[in-house]
């Protein structure tokens, strides 16, 4: 029998390596495309967009519809984003929801 | 100009790296913790680490994981948050032609959104050695890979990471990533389009759906508010 530290799950090592796949076919293209990728105006714009875009993607659910406490924890830690740096953002989003979630159950 | 020995090429990596070092533990120390709570063993989140190397990918894959494993879903999200590696790579693959192949592809595995930017600002001023830019990324992999299986070994002790609000600490890092970038006016369309396309997503067709459509949502709106700019 493995021990438990050691298992591994078929489905689980698939998507690990299909991600793993992803990541690097993106990491080494550049070295392929530099020089040739020339990305202007509107596509430029969108290309940009993708990081900020993706990322609020996966949060936005979270904080808009899942309960009165993680919207109230996501509003501040908003707050705190803007004025503070990443660790301290943290701090606060964990603290909040702690206490948002004491108080409304 | 002296040209500077390998050792101290390396060393001049470790004191370039050493404060995102101190950045990505705890981040490494969640993913870990996430990751063995969402059922991932001790060597399945040291090999996710290991091979996939992207923060928030990992962290986005850890938010969508569930049970049975989103394959489409995770692979769409790692493909969407890991496309800038493509430009960033082809900004700096052009400063290291003078590695050898094997370099190469070795070095660009361990490309990372932090020591990329520290290669770039000192390639405008010296050569990247390979011991520099693969030593930073040699460093930062072991780095990211070691705390989050230290993060998987002691999150059974830890109990529910939700008492603790860790399960919030990924919104709470994704917030922060996302004020760093939003700096134009457009950014801010475009966080405003993708979190009411997330959500709407998620409301009407639920989980994976939202990460897809509110992503582009957000980059169309990034297109429209370019205008016809050149």
């Amino acid at each position: 029998m493995t021990a438990a530290w050691a298992s591994l799950n078929g489905m689980t090592l698939l998507a690990i390596l299909a991600m793993a796949s992803i990541s690097y076919g993106l990491r080494i293209s550049g070295v392929f495309l530099a020089g040739r990728l020339n990305l202007k105006g509107r596509m430029r714009a969108a290309f940009d967009a993708i990081p900020p875009a993706v990322l609020t993607a996966v949060v936005a659910p979270t904080l808009f519809a899942t309960g009165p406490a993680e919207t109230v924890a996501g509003a501040l830690t908003i707050l705190a984003a803007t004025r503070l740096p990443l660790i301290g953002t943290i701090a606060v989003g964990v603290v909040s929801v702690v206490l948002a979630r004491a108080v409304f159950g | 100009m002296t040209s500077k020995t390998p050792l101290e090429e390396f060393k001049d990596g470790l004191s370039d790296l050493w404060p995102a070092l101190v950045a990505a533990a705890p981040i490494a120390l969640l993913f870990g913790t996430m990751a063995q709570s969402k059922g991932l063993s001790v060597l399945e989140v040291g090999l996710f680490s290991a091979l996939v190397f992207a923060g928030g990918a990992q962290l986005a894959a850890i938010e969508l994981w569930s049970t049975p494993v989103p394959l489409f879903a995770l692979m769409a999200s790692t493909f969407l948050i890991n496309a800038r590696y493509l430009l960033m790579s082809a900004s700096f693959a052009p400063k290291v032609t003078h590695f050898s192949w094997p370099q190469r592809l070795i070095s660009f595995h361990v490309f990372a959104d932090e020591n990329w930017a520290l290669a770039e600002r000192r390639a405008r001023t010296q050569r990247i050695a390979f011991a520099y830019f693969g030593g930073m990324g040699l460093l930062f992999i072991i780095n990211w890979t070691a705390f989050s299986v230290v993060g998987a070994l002691v999150g059974p002790f830890l109990g529910d990471p939700r008492r603790f609000g860790a399960d919030f600490a990924f919104i709470a890092i994704f917030i922060g990533l996302i004020a760093g970038l939003v700096a134009t006016r457009s950014s801010f369309f475009v966080v405003l389009a993708s979190a009411a396309g997330a959500t709407l997503a998620y409301i009407a067709l639920g989980t994976p759906w939202h990460v897809l459509i509110g992503a582009l949502c957000g980059i169309a709106a990034a297109a429209i508010a370019h205008g016809d700019k050149p």
